[in-house]
């Protein structure tokens, strides 16, 4: 077990690679219950959400999700954002656990000095988050529900009963894979578990623990937040112009993020694959001519495709398909390079 | 568990006497804590080392390692199965050897905790 976001959390239960390839494979169990829920409701919801985050909120239908940031004024991260459109005036934000607080406060003051009529809860300790992802999930957790889970689309949500608990079943995930993921109250969550550990037991569903977790999100190149980025990096920088909603009105950080999409932009977050025999770890320096000029946030060697691979923030003219990184490993410099995102796209995914 | 005729360090490696030589590797415990081995890195064959030296680098999905040498010695060989097959580490730990060793301070194998005292150590 490790301490993670203030929660104790296992690492491992079968071990990394075994649970990596059942979710690539056939069907992972994760407990994400570690993950915080802020809603905002009122007449100004929209409005607020909208100067609060990057993406474009308007576009949300009832029961849509969209993956978004909560920028600062200079178009950082103060979190990387899950927002869920609940009702006409109710949205819910699923954010990092280690930054339950800091976002609750952040969106308070925020909303308070742009004025509303809304009102922001900081409703955490009402969901427990679990999460069934691979290819056979939707068969498993069809056979504990009622919902209509192949009408509800990629990034939509519906809500039902699973295991005889009231829940909202979302077809979201952080491995790459196609999955649900499902909210549920903490009283009823082990019920859940249970259940569906039970229910993917003829497709050998494994339990699995924060370090298939990391493995499988970068697999899909999907960013860490306090990893990849932080309050120091922007959307753009971070690679993720394409949650930036350009055609909206003013939202914090707007500024920097279309001058930055203009051109204005000296470093951004490349992918990279080592063919060496190594790993590059997070806060190794990328080196040129043997000056430390970007930093890997992220690298493993990734169970499935069996390569050693990563995320660096470079200079931008480092950051071209194809270009040589040198990454100092220990002491020694090993060859990477640049190569395209995702290193994993699951079979069938446009 | 921890078999009776090896030798244990503190950092969690073991030692197999062999007449002149020992071959090295790290335990069950160590490959538990370090989950699937990816990579190992080996020394030169004709190293020398001396007790407590890094002799090279293990590397899981998870962490990476330093292995230290459980006895001053020179290198004589180098597992060459470990390259392809670095999972042996977690799936035969105690015979997964990574270096062959030729010994030259027998004093200090006598100071090498055995099975029971590395047992205890490690519960």
């Amino acid at each position: 077990m490790v301490e993670f976001g203030g929660w104790d959390m296992p690492v491992e239960y079968s071990g990394i690679t075994e649970e990596h390839l059942a979710v690539r494979t056939r069907a992972g169990l994760f407990d994400v219950s570690h993950m915080g829920q802020i809603e905002l409701a009122g007449p100004d919801a929209l409005a607020v959400v909208q100067w609060l985050t990057c993406n474009d909120a308007a576009k949300l239908s009832i029961g849509q999700v969209q993956y978004s940031a909560l920028t600062t004024p200079e178009g950082t991260f103060v979190d990387d954002i899950l927002v869920y459109r609940m009702a006409q005036d109710h949205y819910l934000f699923v954010v990092n656990a280690g930054n339950i607080m800091k976002d609750h406060e952040w969106i308070v003051a925020q909303a308070r000095a742009r004025g509303g009529d809304v009102a922001i809860v900081n409703a955490s300790s009402r969901y427990a988050l679990i999460a069934i992802q691979g290819p056979r999930a939707q068969e498993i957790l069809q056979t504990l529900t009622a919902a209509d889970l192949p009408a509800v689309k990629y990034y939509w949500f519906t809500t039902g009963e699973v295991a005889s608990v009231r829940a909202t079943i979302s077809r979201t995930g952080y491995t790459g894979e196609d999955g649900f993921e499902v909210f549920v109250p903490p009283a009823q969550a082990e019920r859940v578990w249970d259940a569906l550990l039970h229910a993917g037991k003829p497709h050998d569903i494994k339990p699995c623990g924060l370090g298939a977790r990391d493995t499988l999100r970068l697999e899909a190149s999907m960013r860490l937040c306090g990893s990849d980025m932080d309050e120091h990096t922007t959307v753009v920088e971070a690679g993720l112009s394409w949650i930036v909603g350009w055609k909206k009105e003013n939202f914090l950080g707007a500024d920097v993020l279309r001058r930055q999409k203009a051109g204005e932009l000296s470093r951004k977050l490349v992918a990279f694959e080592i063919r060496d025999r190594a790993i590059a770890r997070h806060g190794y320096p990328v080196v040129r001519s043997e000056e430390t000029v970007g930093v890997v946030t992220s690298g493993t060697q990734t169970p499935f495709l069996k390569k050693s691979i990563g995320l660096a923030m470079v200079p931008v003219d480092l950051g071209a398909t194809g270009t040589a990184l040198d990454i100092q490993i220990r002491g020694r410099v090993v060859s990477a390079e640049v190569v395209p995102e995702p290193f994993y796209k699951r079979p069938g995914k446009a | 568990m921890y078999p009776s005729e090896l030798k244990y360090t503190k950092d969690h490696e073991w030692l197999k006497s062999d007449g002149e030589e020992a071959t090295v590797g790290i335990t069950d415990f160590a490959q538990r804590q370090l989950g699937d081995v990816v990579f190992v890195e080996l020394p030169e064959v004709g190293r020398q080392l001396k007790q407590g030296d890094t002799f090279g680098t293990i590397e899981s999905v998870k962490a990476v390692s330093e292995l230290f040498a459980p006895v001053s010695g020179e290198v004589v060989a180098v597992n060459p199965d470990l390259g392809s097959h670095p999972e042996a580490v977690n799936s035969r730990p105690h015979e997964a050897w990574m270096i062959r060793l030729r010994p030259s301070s027998p004093a200090e194998l006598s100071g090498l905790l055995d099975a029971s005292a590395y047992t205890a150590l490690v519960k």
